[in-house]
């Protein structure tokens, strides 16, 4: 029988895998892309929870109602950075976050 | 073992599997579809707690939309020097802070408890569509402001920008 430990067992794997890939990629994209796979795992995590709610809860599809704005503030943020990728390229040739010093001082 | 803990666990197997593929690889197109395979296997998982609305979201928006943009980014940045930008000197720091913060997250998991009924249980869509449209409304509308708001400032910031340079 699945249990909630199983969905917040993935989902917390997810997120470490997803944070690995966040500190170790110099690549700008790769970081965005675990930044999705990031906010899979607290997606994962809410639909688990939004399951094992009490049934007689009046709020208990308060969970994947958060998963809908998870997954459309998910879209905006991937748009606006890939933008931003795009316009880095553009003006330094790079995609790699290391060279991308320009408010450093 | 009872069935659907099987298909959790193929679809668990697919998302980490497909995860670590992301994070592991040093093709980034490669990457690309292993987020694809991770992100549908997060739509199994949604499967089996039920939320089989959000399993059809996730296949639309993040299969059909998402991985297509990241690639598309890919197509219009210059990847031939992935292979260098592919490591990092730091890679044994990001693998301990990332093993210690599961380490935690487990830990806190089974330090807690919550109140939970014994199996899960169907969110009806309708359950769903209510709490949405009446109780959250206006949230949801100012998330589709913020969502036109977001896609007009990437046309202005890559594409009108362009014409006059």
């Amino acid at each position: 029988m699945i249990e909630l430990a199983h969905f917040q067992i993935v989902a917390a794997a997810l997120f470490a895998i997803g944070l690995y890939g966040v500190l170790s990629r110099r690549s700008a994209v790769l970081i965005l892309m675990s930044i999705e796979l990031m906010l899979n795992a607290v997606n994962v995590n809410l639909i688990g929870f939004a399951a094992f709610a009490d049934i007689a809860d009046p709020s208990r599809a308060l969970g994947q109602v958060i998963v809908v704005f998870v997954i459309t503030i998910a879209a905006a943020e991937l748009a606006l950075a890939l933008a931003i990728i795009l316009r880095l390229y553009r003006n330094r040739s790079t995609v790699n976050v290391d060279e991308v010093n320009l408010m450093k001082w | 073992m009872s069935l659907s803990l099987i298909v959790f666990f193929i679809a668990a197997a697919i998302a980490l599997g497909g995860a670590l593929g992301v994070v592991m690889t040093r093709n980034i197109v490669y990457a690309a579809f292993s987020l694809l395979a991770s992100l549908m296997g997060v739509a199994g998982l949604f499967l089996t707690a039920f939320a089989e609305f959000l399993a059809l979201v996730q296949v639309l928006i993040y299969g059909g939309a998402i991985v297509i943009v990241i690639l598309f980014a890919l197509m219009l940045t210059r990847i031939q020097d992935f292979e260098n930008l592919s490591g990092n000197r730091q890679w044994p720091v990001a693998a301990l802070v990332s093993a210690v913060v599961f380490g935690l997250l487990v830990a806190s998991v089974f330090s807690t408890t919550v109140r939970t009924v014994a199996d899960r249980q169907a969110v009806s869509l309708d359950d769903l569509g209510r709490t949405l449209f009446e109780q959250w409304a206006v949230p949801f509308e100012i998330a589709s402001l913020v969502l036109l708001v977001a896609l007009i400032g990437v046309v202005v910031m890559v594409g009108a920008n362009g014409r006059r340079e």
